[in-house]
């Protein structure tokens, strides 16, 4: 599915430059965590004195611009989806997606919700999942240590698999979104007027 | 030829101790906090990471506002004597100092309000509030100190001090020291005057919209800030040092001091800091001032 020949050949390139660059990139991650779903309860005993991020260089920062890692936590219903891709879209390069808990995987106990996605991994491109419901703080702090090792091998590439493949997301992307419009009749008729208006305009 | 040579290594001094500074100050506050903390070179690893990143800017304004910001303040530490050592010689740098520490604020404030950004400009206008705040008491103080040696000169100040401990202006004017000890923590930016950044309220203010290299020209504006701030405390109430290592040595502390009160207070609103620093600091500098009259 994926145009992994490509990939691989940018990588040959610049080597012992990358290897110093991603030593500083991997021991200064900025995390942008999107709680909406379960699980933002996992992160405090991560970030404070119980298992200290910080020693590792991981600390949490306010806005997507600053930030290198996105971590969303459980569920994304297809409106906070919009939110979740235009915030990724935001982040500078390099940028990597941690997806935490099931639901990020198959849809979890959600599996069969009319509102909420299934896999993430369609729609945004995501660098390791966190399997559990939900996983314990010690699993988020490890998959941030596999991040940092993936990192330094240079192996943590997904945004570049976004943008080799954006085609793909971003079918997918509007294939959600068309589905799911407006569920009130009024609101739905509303959706149409605006349409309509904004063609004649 | 000399003088380029001697600016570009008292910036890069001044960057370098400052980064190490922010570093140390983490592992400080982390060790407040019971945890274990990251290493005192982050921030330099933090600024590294920045300068490799994508940035993305908005206008031309932005790129020369954050220039401006850090040029600003490497000018400022430019006539700030380092135990004796000083980039370049002046008769009144205390006035060429009052003006340069604001453009670096000024560079800042165009910089992000460049980028549009409603947080950024909230942000901005708390800072410059604050400015306003934490100028007046820091100025009264240098006031005092300039009556006091009949000089406007840092040099001056700094040699009329040496000699013994007793001869320092902590002694000399306590009720000064104490209010430009609070200025100064408004001037570093820490609690419980941290309005213009809180980024639990409105996203980290002025950083809201940069990314990459201009964050890391924030960063290392922020690194040369804090050595300009504690040097002029270091130079005007401990006597400037016997050499470079001392000096450093004793703007460690009055960072450290900060940084300690920094993670024991909460935050004050803008208003209520305002209000603070123009009752509580203005009054003590006044009185010095009037002390120091009789
Ligand atoms: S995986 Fe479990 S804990 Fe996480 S969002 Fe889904 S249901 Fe909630």
């Amino acid at each position: 599915m994926f145009n992994i020949n490509s990939l691989e050949q940018q990588d040959n390139q610049d080597k012992l430059w990358d290897k110093v660059i991603n030593y500083f990139r991997k021991r200064s991650l900025w995390m942008l965590h999107y709680c909406t779903g379960c699980g933002a309860m996992e992160l405090p005993p991560v970030m404070t004195s119980r298992w200290d991020m910080e020693r590792f260089g991981i600390g949490p920062m306010a806005t997507p611009r600053q930030a290198d890692i996105l971590l969303i936590t459980g569920y994304s219903s297809v409106r906070t989806m919009k939110r979740i891709i235009r915030t990724y879209e935001q982040m500078p390069e390099p940028k990597w997606v941690l997806a935490f808990g099931s639901c990020t995987v198959n849809g979890g106990m959600y599996w069969d919700s009319y509102n909420v996605i299934n896999n993430l991994g369609e729609y945004i491109p995501v660098d390791i999942t966190i399997a559990g419901c939900m996983p314990r703080p010690e699993a988020i702090l490890d998959s941030m240590l596999k991040l940092m090792d993936m990192i330094q091998a240079g192996e943590a590439k997904a945004f570049r698999k976004y943008k080799e493949n954006y085609a793909y997301y971003k079918a997918n992307q509007d294939r959600l979104f068309m589905e799911r419009g407006p569920v009130l009749e009024s609101a739905a008729l509303r959706y149409v007027h605006e349409e309509t208006e904004g063609g004649e305009a | 030829m000399m003088t380029v040579f001697n600016i570009i290594l008292y910036s890069l001094f001044a960057i370098l101790v400052g980064l190490i500074f922010l570093g140390i100050g983490r592992k400080v506050a982390a060790r407040v906090h019971l945890r274990y903390g990251p290493p005192f070179y982050q921030s330099i690893i933090d600024v590294i990471k920045l300068m490799s990143r994508e940035s993305i800017t908005h206008n031309f304004v932005m790129d020369l506002g954050m220039v401006m910001a850090l040029t600003g303040l490497i000018g400022t530490m430019l006539y700030i004597p380092i135990a004796g050592h000083i980039a370049f010689e002046s008769n009144t740098n205390i006035i060429v100092i009052m003006y340069l520490m604001a453009i670096g604020h000024l560079g800042m404030a165009m910089a992000v309000s460049a980028s549009g950004n409603p947080y950024a400009n909230i942000g901005v206008s708390r800072a410059l509030t604050m400015m306003l705040g934490y100028e007046v008491p820091f100025f009264t103080v240098m006031l005092g100190l300039i009556i006091y040696n009949q000089s406007s000169s840092v040099m001056v100040i700094n040699l009329a001090q040496a000699g013994s401990i007793w001869n320092w202006n902590i002694w000399q004017m306590p009720i000064g020291f104490i209010a430009a000890e609070m200025a100064l923590q408004a001037m570093m930016g820490e609690k419980p005057f941290d309005a213009m950044i809180a980024p639990a309220e409105i996203a980290s203010g002025p950083m809201v919209e940069l990314s990459g290299r201009y964050l890391g020209l924030g960063f290392l504006t922020k690194a040369v800030g804090v050595f300009v701030e504690t040097a002029l405390i270091v130079n005007f109430f401990f006597g400037g040092g016997t050499s470079v290592i001392t000096f450093v040595i004793k703007q460690l502390e009055v960072f450290l001091i900060a940084v300690i009160f920094d993670n024991i207070f909460p935050r004050y609103k803008i208003e209520q800091a305002v209000k603070f620093l123009w009752i509580f600091p203005m009054g003590l500098a006044v009185i010095q001032l009037i002390l120091l009259a009789i």
